[in-house]
């Protein structure tokens, strides 16, 4: 079993709370994602038994959203929102220097695999751009050398 | 966390406060006096008119009438009915949920708990963008305060009506703040849009009747019951009443989110609130209402933002988020930032939009690379117009409308790009 006892129990407990236990895929992936990183060929299976549906339906869904993995994913994630808004206040010039800074081309990991870099359209921060979102964590009204310490910061 | 908006009044004004998202913050300022009221003093349809009476405007796009979309819950059905809060905000240009989501969680909740005593919602699935993970955390603490004190559950402040409330997270994608695209996202499927009929109503969350309304729409709903429908209307024109929260950004000295009264004039958002355009550059073309909205040029800026004018020059209030573009800009950059966004969004259920996105998208990079011909732009227009009211959701048109507008305001730019044989506007923004 690759899914932990652990994130088993919160799935089940995910699943009592919706009506039709399939509502608490997007909960349960989520989960998943938090305990391994990525939705493996095994967790989908794991998962479609759980859910009573098949494998293909849950990589359906993972591949259908952003923010969910079917592949192993660098330790941390950086998105630079590139949308008009953004662009309008220098936010691909920023990305373009973070791009040399770490040596990646958008979207790329650097290859000690510690820090994914892309581009992602609107984050809702319009009023506060540039912005890039790192992890879970907003980053607002950007500039280049205070991006550039942030991602230093970044542990591995 | 959010700064508090510029300018403030009844959805804001207090959001500065630091104990103001706390339950005892909020109650110490009035919070949940309207949800007692209507709960015990009110009947369902009485809540209903009264909201209807105001003229509450759904805020989350489509400014549909907030009392009549909960009229069309059926009262003689034994089924469990729902309530969905649609906090996938996504629109690009759109950030006031986001606030309405960090501060005044309590306010949403509110809000909620009147609307699920009107319509006899048993739940509501609150549906929050996955990349939203500060406000989802403070709309969890409110949801376990207002349990803890017996706001929610089994029996809401001791009246015997059961609501229960629970956050579920999106996982990145635009289409699930379409209604239907939420409700199939809700179900643990692809964000899919459904087809209507059958409306939400009849056929919503689990295929159980819901109202689905967005996060500004419920926030707004305390007050009207607290302070009654002609109070709410001295907000506003009578079309359109009431404040919402512009998010303005682009090209202004001080972008950032400003309550005001719908009808404020654009002019009035861009240049007094928010501070005109920096280094004395002119302003060129506005977009009013978030990304899907069409571009109002310089010289029509004096419009009232309530959709009854917004309609006459051709777009709409939207999410509320004013876009500024000044004299720099290229237009065709503008619309090739627009149409990458379309075309990455698209579900690709519907040919018209999945094709039609890709193909604006690849003639007006076309355009931009100085490769396009004048041809090119006729056969954008057509395409354009062959994407609109022809799709399962008003995505393809959301597509449409943008590019529309550009051309309409905007053509020269396309021109000029064609004749000379690369852009024209070399100041503009990177692409």
């Amino acid at each position: 079993m690759v899914i932990s006892d652990e994130t088993r129990s919160k799935i089940e407990e995910a699943i009592s709370k919706y009506p039709q236990k399939r509502g608490a895929l997007l909960p349960a992936i989520h989960l998943v994602q938090a305990d391994c990183g990525h939705v493996s060929k095994e967790c989908a299976a794991e998962l479609a038994e759980i859910f009573e549906i098949l494998p293909i339906q849950v990589m359906e869904v993972v591949s259908f959203y952003n923010m969910f993995f079917d592949s192993p994913q660098a330790k941390h994630h950086v998105y630079v929102c590139t949308n008009l808004p953004c662009s309008l206040r220098g936010s691909r010039s920023l990305l373009s220097q973070l791009e040399s800074h770490l040596g990646v081309t958008a979207p790329g990991a650097t290859e000690d695999g510690r820090i994914f870099l892309g581009h992602e359209e609107c984050l809702g921060a319009c009023g506060y751009a540039p912005m890039m979102r790192v992890d879970d964590e907003y980053h607002e009204d950007l500039d280049v050398e205070k991006a550039k310490q942030i991602l230093d910061s970044l542990g591995k | 966390m959010l700064e508090s908006p510029y300018v403030t009044q009844y959805l804001t004004e207090h959001f500065s406060e630091a104990d103001y998202p706390t339950l005892e913050g909020y109650e110490r300022r009035g919070g949940y006096r309207a949800a007692r009221k209507a709960i015990t003093e009110m009947a369902p349809d009485e809540v209903i008119e009264t909201v209807k009476t105001a003229g509450l405007q759904g805020r989350g796009g489509a400014g549909f009438s907030a009392g009549l979309k909960w009229s069309f819950m059926p009262k003689d059905d034994e089924r469990p009915k729902y309530l969905v809060c649609n906090a996938d905000e996504s629109e690009p240009g759109s950030f006031k949920d986001r606030i309405l989501l960090e501060r005044g969680a309590h306010q949403m909740l509110e809000g909620i708990l009147i609307a699920a005593w009107a319509t006899g919602a048993c739940a509501t699935f609150i549906y929050i963008r996955g990349e939203y993970a500060y406000p989802a955390v403070q709309v969890e603490r409110a949801i376990a305060e207002a349990y803890a004190k017996g706001y929610l559950g089994e029996n809401v402040m001791g009246t015997g009506f059961r609501h229960d409330v629970q956050v579920t997270r999106g996982a990145g994608a635009y289409i699930c703040g379409e209604e239907t695209g939420l409700l199939e996202s809700l179900e643990g499927k692809k964000g899919q849009p459904r087809k209507k009929p059958p409306f939400p109503a009849q056929y919503g969350a689990f295929g159980m009747p819901t109202t689905v309304n967005n996060v500004e729409t419920f926030s707004h709903v305390p007050h009207i019951i607290g302070k009654g429908a002609d109070w709410f209307r001295g907000f506003g024109t009578e079309k359109s009443p009431g404040t919402t929260i512009f998010g303005v950004s682009g090209h202004v000295v001080r972008p950032g989110l400003y309550e005001l009264p719908l009808g404020t004039p654009l002019s009035e958002i861009v240049f007094e609130h928010a501070g005109g355009i920096p280094g004395g550059r002119k302003v060129k073309g506005v977009i009013p209402g978030g990304m899907s909205m069409p571009i109002l040029p310089a010289g029509q800026l004096d419009v009232p933002m309530a959709n009854e004018f917004l309609r006459e020059r051709k777009t709409m209030l939207g999410t509320g988020g004013v876009m500024v573009m000044d004299e720099t800009t290229c237009m065709v950059r503008a619309a090739s930032v627009i149409s990458y966004f379309f075309r990455d969004e698209s579900c690709g259920q519907c040919t018209q939009c999945r094709e039609g996105t890709g193909w604006m998208h690849k003639i007006i990079e076309r355009i931009e690379r100085g490769a396009g011909e004048e041809e090119d732009i006729d056969v954008l227009g057509d395409v354009a117009g062959k994407m609109e009211a022809k799709t399962i959701c008003a995505f393809a048109d959301a597509a449409a409308w943008p590019i529309q507008g550009l051309l309409r305001h905007f053509r020269d730019d396309f021109v000029e790009h064609v004749r000379q044989r690369k852009c024209p506007f070399p100041g503009s923004f990177e692409l």
